[in-house]
Order: C-alpha cells, then structure tokens, then sequence
C-alpha cells in the first residue's frame, strides 16, 4: 500500500494531468454518451480516455468511487434505485455522500418500458400494460438487470398484478430478436432504443405510473472539480443539449447505420471525427495479446496453488474434504458477480479478471491432483516405504510422477475452460477475445463476434494441443505404454 | 540379526497377533507359513517397521527399531513383494537404482552394482531399459530382488513373492532363488502358504495361525512331531491328493 502510494505520489509529479477516464456501459447509448464526453474533455484540450462496456451499474459506480474511472453516463432512475438504494432525499446530496457529483439531465429521458410487436398486439388487443393482465399465457424476455430490479419485472409484476410464469431473462440486444423472430412476445424497452423504429413495435403505455423517471446525467468525482475543472465544464456544457428524438436517432445511426460511435458522437459535437479507429490487424493482435496475458498469470498461479493444495488435500483427509469442497463453491459463484466482488478489492481492468480466473481454475488441478495421488496402490507405496525414502523423497520421485498425468488432465481442463471464461474479462475492462464479442452482440454485428469468439476458439484448440505435448515430453514413458499380458511367455 | 519380543498388533477388537517371540539367526532362511489371515504378513510388515507394532519391541541387530531410525534401518534390509511391486513410471534399471540415486552413489558404483546383480539374479542387460508393463511377471520378480539388493542389506525379506508366478516360471525361479540366498549368505525371511516351498527355502519354518505360533522347526519335525492337531491338518491339506 505504501509503495503503491508512493508510486501515485510520484506520478503525480511527474505527470500532474492524469488523463480523464470515462466509463461507458455495454448498451450503445451508453457507449455513445461515454465517446461523447471524451471527446468533450479533450476538446477541452486535456488528455482522455474512455472504458467502454464495461459490466453494469456496480462495475461502473464501484470503479467511479475507487478512483479508477472519473465520470460516467447514468440515469436518475438507476442512481435512486440501484446506488443509493431507496433512500429518500435529493439525489445529488446522496451520492456527494460518496465523494460524486451528479450533473443536471443532458436532457432526456431513456425510462423502462414494455414492447410487443404490433401485429400481437392488436391480436389482443393489448395498448397499455394493464391489458396483459388477461393473457397469462405470454412469453416475457427480459434483460438480466431489469428481471433482478425492484423497479423491473417484479415491482412491474407486483403493481399490475401479472400472472405470467414463462418469463425468461436473456441479453437486451438478442431480446429484441427473439421478438422480431416470434420465439416471445413481449419484451422490455428502453424509450430512446434505436430498434423500436427499426421493428416498427408498439409501446404499451405505463398507464399506473410504475416505471420511475430516467433522465440521463452525468456522474462524476468530487475531486475532479480541482483537478480538472475544464473537464467538469466540458461535461456541463452537454446538459440540456440532448433530446429523446435526438438521442434515439443518433442510437439509430449507431446500430443501424454501422456509424462508429465516435464518428457518431464527433458530428454531434461539432467536432472533427478522430481518427482513432484501430485497423482489424491491429486490434485482433491487441485483444489476442490481452485474453493470453489474462490467461497464462491466472493458471499459472494457478497451478501454483492447487498442486500443494491437492498434495495437502491428499495427505489429510479431514483437510482434503474442507479444501474440496471449498474450491467446489468457488465454481458456483456466477462470474459477473465473482467480478463485481473484486472490483472494490482491484478496482477495474486486468486484476479482478485475473483473480476470478484464477479462483476458477483452482477446482479441476485440485480435484486431480487428489484423485492422481490418492489412487496409486498401496503396495507401491509400501515398496516406497521399505526402500527407506523418507516421506518428501516419495512424493517427488514416486507420488508425484506417478500422477502426473491425471495432473496434467486437470491443467489442460482449467487452462480450456479459463480460455473460454476469459472472455467475461471484457465486462470489467480487462479486454481479451470477450470485447469484440461484446461489441459484436450489442451492435448485432455478426463479424464482430466471430472476430472475438473463433481466436478464442482456435486458442481453445492451441492450448489443448499444447498440453498434449507437454503430456508426451512430462509424463514418463511407462505409464503411457498399453499393458503387455502377451509377454509373458518369455519369462 | 532380527529379534522380535513380546510383539503384537490388533486391528479394532480383532488381533491380528497375540505378543510373540522370535529370533531370526544370521545368514539363515527362516519362513512364515500358515493359512490366509494368520497373522505372517503381518509380521513381516512390523519386522521392517511399515506397520507399527502395538506391544513390544523389534530390535535390529540388537538396535530396537524406532520412529528416528527406521529409514536408516530399513536401508539395511530389502523387501519383495508379490509382482515385485514395481514403480511403473520407471524403467527395470531406475527401479533397481532409485535408492542408490537417492544417496547420491557414483554412476560407475552403481552400474558395477546393476551388473553384478543382473548376473546374480540372471537378468538380461538389454531388459534394463524396459518398462514393468514391458517385462513378464518372473522378470518383475527379478527386479524387484535386484531392486531389494541393490543396497546390499543384511536382511532380506519377501512376502509370497513367487505368489502370481505361473508354475513353469515358478519352478525355475525357486531353483534361482536358492541358488542366490546360498551365494549370499543373507539373513532371509519368507512369507509363502505353500508347504512344498516352505520345506524347499526354509532352514527354520514357523506356523502361524489365527495370529500365533503354533510350532517352529523344519518340516520333517512337523511331520514327526506334530504340535497339535492343527500342525497335522495343515501339513496334509498342503500335501494335496498326488502325495498320499
């Protein structure tokens, strides 16, 4: 702590004007307001930086109040309900609780809201909510936030005393799909969403007032005000200066154009379009490098850990169910929220994917090396004992390459799926394969998720394939031979 | 050279051997017999300390065997097990040689000790580099002697260690086996269930049952002098319907 304090102090010196860090969550809106207020700060003339799609609400506020990001894009509604929690009072003094200021609405509204396709709802003659009330037989898809929320799916259900049981959540973005395709019938919205003019759907009126109000401001730390102000005042300078109608076609021009954000967000500012646009060589070897590094430091300490443990695990029974079974609960833990657990902990970015990875990868090396250990007969561990090896000697020259091969199983079953889970990585800024297949779902572009999901498919593949080297070069040749009952002629 | 007092061992409530006396004398083949479960197995184990006894004392050339140094005493004995008990991962010469290894011998000490034992014991050089599952069971057997002399112990102790040993094989390895405890002169303890092998080893036998001895001597006065009914049955159950 006190080198890492002695590190900022002395960065502080060096480089008085840290760049501003924005965040973004992974809804394009989001991402546009985020590019936005980049481009604002710098055109302020200071240095920026935008974390864009990052995990959701708690990623976001926890990195704002640990300092790792300085502002980011939020709603009213979200703040009242998710981050203060209900408190009563004025938002803006709630959050300075935690040393974060709120702006006044950039000047719209995104509230939740209940879409169907127009040609069902005039089938049943549903235009308000109220009216579903008489069709329990509707297939709800509702994003894994709004189904969680006291102000989603069930204060909604509570408020219009909904009966419908087949309720599933699912990613908004392949919500909207599974709506176009007929596979549910009714969906949540959020009012500036570019798709509601692309699939032409009706929006069912909030006739009991349920949904709260969701104006758009910006969320900020206090200590910005003396760092940078000219960035507090670039980002004031947008309030009031969107609105709905604006807001969804400039969300239309995103997803349905295919217009970058930041060319997006330069030609509403006025400004000329940056040209940071990375070229897919470039970005392909950046998120290749990124999803290995997270990679090879989580199972390599890893392995580090769960060896001993398992060898622990091995020696004594009692210890060895209390680590397994904990290692085990660890693997029930969902990502997002093993993620969301670190944040305060790590902050955002490489260090809380890392440790989730590693957590991950613990089960199956331990589990291995317990079961590789645990099943060598009795009578060669006897025969280890009369030769006269002491108990250490045993376990390296006897134990341990004797179940080297159930070892190296266990690591090349972490090191597949750490490959696969990696890609959650992107949720918290740690980058990887997982961001443009963050990207790619939220702009429904199928390039982009191939572009992240067949790299980590092949690096999948490489990594099994590495392993089954490593098989042949560290497990000893006797135990790979087949048993030769046929020998036994030749005494 | 080993000296077995007031030895026992129970598993729970069942004993597994009531306190026993027994002198093994130097450079003599002495051999454990007795029906399955009666306790010779047993006795071997606690001889070289792999079982700790629950009464009594093992002494080792006069040294009691203790928890501080077993290792440096059971370097002075050798133990063969059914099929050799063989580490598979090794090949037949790093089987042989992992203890030497392990003390940090010199390479040409140690090869000088491979070959000698592989005349010794006649087992061929070019199957030195074979793996168990490579080898027949009587050439297992082989390395696991090999292995149990390597170290040129005092004592030599093996439990049914021609047990798994089809009998052509088995015929020809008891030859080799005497042949080599005579040239050695070691002290030897054999744990078999077979009479007729028994008789071909052992200068002394002792009769287990139930976890104590029944009657030690050779098997002529076994068959003369029987202790009790049971020495009786025994002899001629193992003497099997081509002998009488």
């Amino acid at each position: 702590m006190t080198a890492r304090a002695l590190c900022a102090l002395v960065l502080f010196a060096c480089a008085p004007a840290r760049e501003v860090r924005v965040g973004s969550k992974k809804f394009t809106e989001s991402v546009l307001l985020g590019e936005m207020l980049t481009q604002s700060v710098r055109a302020a003339g200071l240095p920026a930086l935008h974390r864009k799609e990052l995990g959701g609400t708690r990623v976001l506020w926890n990195a704002l109040v640990r300092g790792d990001i300085d502002l980011y894009p939020e709603y009213t509604g979200t703040i009242a309900d998710e981050i203060v929690g209900r408190k009563k009072g004025d938002l803006g003094a709630l959050v300075a609780a935690s040393g974060v200021r709120m702006s006044r609405s950039l000047g719209f509204a995104n509230t939740y809201a209940i879409g169907m396709r127009p040609q069902v709802a005039r089938r049943l003659g549903a235009a308000t909510i109220s009216d579903l009330r008489t069709h329990p037989e509707l297939r709800f898809g509702f994003s894994d936030e709004f189904m969680n929320r006291g102000d989603g799916w069930p204060g909604l259900r509570a408020r219009y005393g909904l009966r419908q049981t087949d309720v599933r959540g699912l990613d908004h973005d392949l919500a909207y799909r599974g709506l176009a395709a007929g596979a549910l019938d009714a969906i949540d919205l959020y009012s500036t969403d570019a798709e509601i003019r692309h699939y032409g759907l009706q929006v069912l009126a909030d006739d009991q007032h349920f949904f709260p109000d969701y104006q758009a401001v910006v969320l900020y730390r206090a200590d910005l005000e003396t760092r940078a102000p000219a960035a507090v005042r670039a980002l004031t300078a947008l309030e009031g200066r969107l609105d709905e109608v604006t807001m969804r076609s400039l969300n239309a021009r995103v997803k349905l154009d295919r217009v970058p954000e930041s060319r997006v967000a330069a030609e509403f500012l006025g400004l000329s379009a940056t040209t940071d646009e990375e070229r897919a060589s470039a970005r392909l070897l950046r998120h290749g490098r990124d999803h290995l590094a997270l990679v090879a430091v989580s199972l390599l300490a890893a392995i580090l850990l769960a060896i001993p443990l398992g060898i622990l695990a091995a020696r004594r029974p009692r210890a060895g169910q209390v680590i397994l079974a904990l290692v085990g609960v660890v693997q029930t833990i969902p990502s997002l929220a093993l993620l969301v657990f670190m944040i305060p902990l790590l902050g955002i970015g490489a260090p809380p994917a890392i440790l989730a990875l590693f957590l991950y990868s613990l089960l199956p090396i331990v589990r291995n090396t317990h079961a590789g250990l645990t099943e060598i007969p009795g009578p060669i561990l006897e025969s280890a004992d009369a030769l006269g090896l002491p108990r250490g000697a045993r376990l390296r020259l006897v134990e341990l390459p004797m179940a080297s091969r159930t070892i190296l199983a266990g690591i090349k079953t972490s090191a597949v799926i750490n490959v696969g889970t990696a890609t959650l990585g992107a949720l918290v800024g740690a980058g990887g394969y997982g961001q443009p297949i963050l990207t790619g779902i939220r702009l429904a572009d199928v390039g982009l998720i191939l572009e992240g999901a067949v790299p980590a498919a092949l690096l999948a593949l490489a990594v099994q394939w590495l392993f089954e080297l490593a098989e042949r070069a560290l497990v000893p040749r006797g135990l790979r031979l087949p048993p030769a009952e046929a020998q036994g002629s030749n005494r | 050279m080993i000296e077995l007092r007031g030895v026992s061992k129970r598993y729970g409530a069942a004993a597994a051997l009531v306190p026993t006396d027994l002198a093994l004398a130097e450079g003599r083949t002495t051999v454990l017999i007795g029906p399955s479960g009666c306790g010779k197995s047993t006795l071997l184990r606690i001889m070289i300390g792999l079982i700790p006894s629950d009464g009594g004392s093992v002494l080792f050339d006069g040294i009691p065997l203790a928890r501080d140094n077993v290792l440096a005493l059971r370097r002075r004995m050798g133990y063969v097990i059914q099929e050799g008990g063989l580490f598979p991962h090794l090949d037949a010469r790093g089987n042989v040689t992992l203890m030497a290894r392990y003390l940090h011998w010199e390479p040409a000490r140690i090869e000088a000790r491979v070959r000698e034992l592989g005349e010794l014991t006649r087992f061929p050089v070019d199957g030195l580099a074979r793996y168990p599952v490579e080898l027949s069971g009587g050439q297992r057997q082989r390395v696991g002697l090999m292995r149990a002399l390597m170290l040129d112990p005092d004592v030599l102790l093996l439990d049914e260690p021609l047990g798994a040993i089809d009998p052509l094989v088995r015929a020809e390895l008891q030859d080799d086996l005497r042949r080599i405890f005579r040239a050695l002169g070691k002290t030897v303890v054999m744990v078999t269930h077979d009479l007729g092998e028994a008789g071909f080893f052992g200068d002394q036998i002792v009769l287990l049952r139930e976890g104590c001895i029944v009657q030690r001597g050779t098997l002529s006065e076994m068959l003369e002098k029987p202790a009790d009914p049971f020495v009786t049955r025994f002899v001629h159950a193992q003497r099997g319907p081509l002998a009488s």
